[in-house]
């Protein structure tokens, strides 16, 4: 007995090494109310949050007193850290993968993770009626790519409706450079945009039944030759076969219900409805089919089709009974992606929602979207120990990120970040000095005439 | 009770009825000095009358109960296309950059649409004034070539012409400051060249090149002075065969200092060349679009130039800057002495300036300097001081009435008075969001 007392304190105080307390801070569990309260990480993961917790001998405090402590942000709809975001040359690119693409060593993600975002979905653009697969990553600044990958999040699909999809088909319309007229490309109306989509997931459906066919064949002992793998058509196979989620950039109610009636023909479910600018007009519909929306706060009248979007959406889907998020959209700037939190707000101005449901829609709403609420979004034990501190209540604008943990490790310091500044500018000031000397060394030699 | 009772009964019989009013019992922000608990409003024909913790008055007005509420000066846009704009991306919307170099001559007053979307929209946040700016900001505005686009105007959010709602047609002229522009660069704002599109990375301008093209530009500018001088003194001195040109006509309120010249200058280089170009020309200037003055600070400071603020909501101007760069900005100027407002240089996100002051307040702006730049500070620059900015007897009725503090994203603007008329607060989007909330 006495040895295994022994052992017992002995393995706490070894593992206490990897513990954590962020202590006495206003915990906003977002799911589990707010209290003045501790929690707990160990490992990576959040073990216990309280009131009172029991803080093992050995563990690291981190003194939270008057600050406020909230799950990470998530943000649903994101184009940062990409080398490319739009593969332009069909209107179904459902073979291209983000995951080929993500850039690592970009700022944005140090800014994203200054502003409280930990993890991020992170998508092909909106030029084709099919874009491609997304990828979900946290924001582990100074890792590769694989490092900031979120493994267990469910694949994803881009879908897009609209002015974006259309414009390629309008001949006077946006061109990328050196593209003339002649590349024009279907759809070039929103009946198009229907038609595109319904035939590749007619398509879909017929490739299926070709390997369900060989399968069956195989089964019975018969000699069949499989057939020839499609890998445009494989991702929307997954679709149809509820493996991979759908998001489905849109503005126009018209085109929502259209996309949902071709969802409801499909058998395709979960689908999360992004930007979703006049989703408030039809609400009902996307409860009944179960839904998410994931939206902007107060953008409007940047182009037509965003002429009816009103700050209140959020909050009448909500009301309506949708799976709301707020998101950035945010490519190369992270610029609105680090204040989601004062984006939260906006939607109790607009519509009067609990500070509650306007934290879950940065947190564990886009996590419901994204299928990592298991993982993340909100302060549970057995939740991974993605963390932010900030100095005051994150739904004022008055707030700023103290700290940022992800998996448990800071990521992310503002005093740190302070305090290195003058060091990075020395460094900065030396390698540019370091190039201008280089650059005189490597002048070509004025020749003496001979 | 009774008494408001009283009043209300009395209403009829009063004389400026619809710009006369009396808010009571409210707490009261003059901005011009602290803030009073318990204090009245007394607003006789659109003209502030009297603020105070007692009014005596024996002007029979409406008086409005403003228990639990603040009274605040109404919020001045430094810099927007509101009126000009309606949907950025669709050309045929946008009246703002106008073709040419040169438009001192044309102003932006003539082309605000008072039945804009824009207008009740950024109202619905507190904001009563705005200095309208022709020149492009973005979008489909079109104009990206332009030195002086033209003359900015300050007006009303509010009135059925635009000449109602005029507060001054020629506000300000807006321009330009030429920046050195080689198309990108790794450390100047563009992309890395190594990773652009060869077609882009072709039309990239080495250095010497750029900088030649800038003093050419600046040149013009000088060119273009010279001539609106040589015009002011022929026709000071009628002299034989002169020919009037609507041009330099409209730079001579600017040579004479009555203008001032709204001048676009980001980084410390442009703002040198300017201020010093501003000097030798002996016109006065406002600096806008600031984003890093550098050792200039300190002689904006000094030489009392102020300076109007884009939003910060923008990302830090090059990639290896403090990610909180454009947040620190307003602090910094402010510890500096320099003088700014605050400027949407937009419609969509215009309802947002309120919240353009107050993101400074955690990355060291005090609270009453960001209130003070979007009212008193904005009216000083303008030089409306005398009218409007703050809650002190003699001036407009430009106010607003709040639950809490209107730079916090939170806070209901619940009444607003332009010329101490009562506002409208409805917009496109509470319709629409009423409309469809009820939807069964």
């Amino acid at each position: 007995m006495r040895v295994l007392t022994l052992l017992l304190i002995s393995g706490a105080l070894l593992s206490a090494q990897n513990v954590t307390v962020i202590q006495n801070g206003i915990i906003h569990t977002v799911t589990k109310g707010t209290f003045q309260g501790s929690v707990v990480i160990r490992d990576g993961k959040i073990t216990d949050v309280g009131e009172k917790v029991m803080t093992p001998p050995g563990a690291k405090i981190v003194d939270a007193t008057g600050k406020h402590v909230m799950p990470g942000i998530i943000d649903a709809h994101t184009h940062i850290a990409l080398d490319s975001i739009n593969e332009m040359s069909l209107s179904v690119t459902s073979m291209v993968d983000m995951e080929d693409v993500v850039a690592p060593e970009q700022p944005s993600i140090y800014r994203a993770l200054a502003g409280g975002v930990t993890t991020a979905n992170t998508m092909h653009g909106s030029a084709n009626s099919i874009g491609g697969q997304n990828v979900v990553f946290k924001m582990r600044w100074g890792q590769n790519a694989d490092g900031l990958i979120f493994k267990q999040a469910p694949p994803s699909l881009k879908m897009a409706l609209g002015e974006n999809v259309k414009r390629s088909g309008n001949p006077s319309g946006f061109q990328m450079p050196g593209v003339g007229q002649q590349n024009l490309r279907y759809p070039g109306t929103r009946m198009g945009v229907e038609d595109v989509i319904r035939e590749a997931y007619t398509r879909a459906r017929a490739y299926q039944q070709e390997w369900k066919d060989y399968e069956a064949r195989k089964a019975r002992g018969e000699t069949a030759l499989p057939p020839r793998r499609d890998l445009q058509i494989e991702p929307l196979v997954e679709v149809l076969e509820g493996k991979r989620r759908v998001h489905a950039h849109c503005y126009r109610a018209d085109e929502i219900l259209m996309l949902m009636r071709v969802f409801d023909d499909f058998g395709i479910k979960n689908v999360t409805w992004q930007h979703v600018l006049e989703g408030y007009k039809v609400a009902k519909e996307m409860a009944a089919r179960g839904d998410g929306a994931s939206t902007f706060s107060d953008w409007w009248a940047y182009k037509v089709e965003a002429g009816a979007a009103i700050p209140y959406k959020a909050a009448i889907m909500q009301a309506k009974g949708v799976n709301v998020s707020i998101n950035s959209d945010d490519a190369g700037g992270a610029e609105l992606m680090r204040r989601l939190n004062t984006e939260a707000a906006k939607i109790m101005k607009y519509g009067g929602v609990s500070e509650d449901q306007a934290l879950a829609m940065i947190t564990i709403n886009p996590a419901r979207q994204l299928g990592i609420d298991k993982f993340v979004g909100s302060i549970e034990a057995g939740k991974d120990a993605d963390i932010v501190i900030y100095d005051k209540n994150p739904l004022s604008i008055y707030s700023k990120v103290e700290k940022v943990f992800i998996d448990g490790k800071p990521y992310f310091d503002r005093d740190n970040d302070m305090t290195e500044r003058p060091k990075k500018e020395a460094q900065k000031k030396g390698l540019l000095d370091k190039e201008k000397d280089s650059e005189k060394r490597n002048a070509p030699q004025m020749r003496r005439p001979s | 009770m009774k008494l408001v009772f009283a009043l209300a009964l009395a209403l009829p019989v009063l004389a400026g009825q619809n710009d006369s009013f009396l808010i009571r019992n409210a707490t009261v922000h003059p901005v011009s000095g602290p803030k009073l608990d318990n204090a009245s409003v007394l607003v006789i024909d659109g003209k502030i009358a009297e603020v105070g913790a007692k009014i005596a008055t024996k002007a029979k007005v409406r008086a409005i109960d403003g228990k639990g509420l603040h009274i605040f000066p109404g919020l001045i846009d430094s810099g927007s296309p509101i009126g000009l704009v309606e949907i950025a991306s669709v050309r045929e919307s946008s009246d703002t950059g106008e073709i040419g170099e040169f438009n001192p001559q044309i102003r932006a007053l003539i082309a605000v649409n008072p039945e804009s979307d824009h207008i009740p929209v950024t109202r619905a946040n507190g904001i009563t004034s705005v200095m309208v700016v022709p020149g492009s900001t973005g979008g489909r505005g079109g104009g990206s070539g332009s030195i002086i686009s033209g003359q900015a105007s300050l007006i009303h959010l509010n009135g059925w012409t635009w000449e109602q709602m005029e507060i001054r047609r020629g506000g300000a002229l807006q321009m330009t400051w030429p920046a050195i522009s080689s198309g990108g660069g790794r450390f100047g704002g563009g992309g890395d060249p190594d990773s652009m599109p060869a077609a882009m990375a072709a039309r990239r301008t080495p250095f010497s090149e750029a900088k030649r093209n800038q003093e050419a530009q600046v040149r013009k500018i000088q060119e273009l002075f010279e001539s609106a001088r040589r015009y002011q003194q022929a026709k000071t001195a009628s002299e034989p065969g002169f020919k009037p040109d609507l041009k330099l006509e409209a730079m001579i309120p600017v040579l004479e200092g009555k203008l001032p010249i709204m001048v676009f200058a980001a980084r410390e280089r442009e703002i040198r060349e300017a201020v010093q170009w501003a000097e030798k020309e002996k016109v006065k200037i406002v600096l806008a679009g600031v984003r890093r003055p550098g050792k200039m600070t300190e002689e904006l400071a000094k030489k009392n130039i102020p300076v109007i603020l884009s939003s910060p909501f923008t990302p830090p101007l090059e990639e290896d800057d403090p990610y909180d760069e454009p947040y620190s900005l307003p602090g910094a100027l402010h510890k500096a002495g320099v003088k700014f407002a605050f400027a949407s240089f937009g419609t969509q996100f215009a309802r947002n300036l309120p919240y353009e002051a107050s993101q400074g307040v955690p990355f060291g702006l005090p609270y009453d300097a960001a209130l003070r730049a979007l009212t008193l500070s904005a009216a000083e620059i303008w030089g409306i001081a005398d009218q409007y900015g703050s809650i002190q007897p003699g001036k407009t009725a430009d106010l607003i009435v709040t639950d809490g503090d209107p730079l916090e994203i939170q806070t209901q603007v619940k009444m607003m008075f332009i010329k101490g008329e009562a506002v409208d607060l409805e917009t496109k989007h509470t319709g629409l969001y009423k409309k469809y909330l009820a939807r069964p």
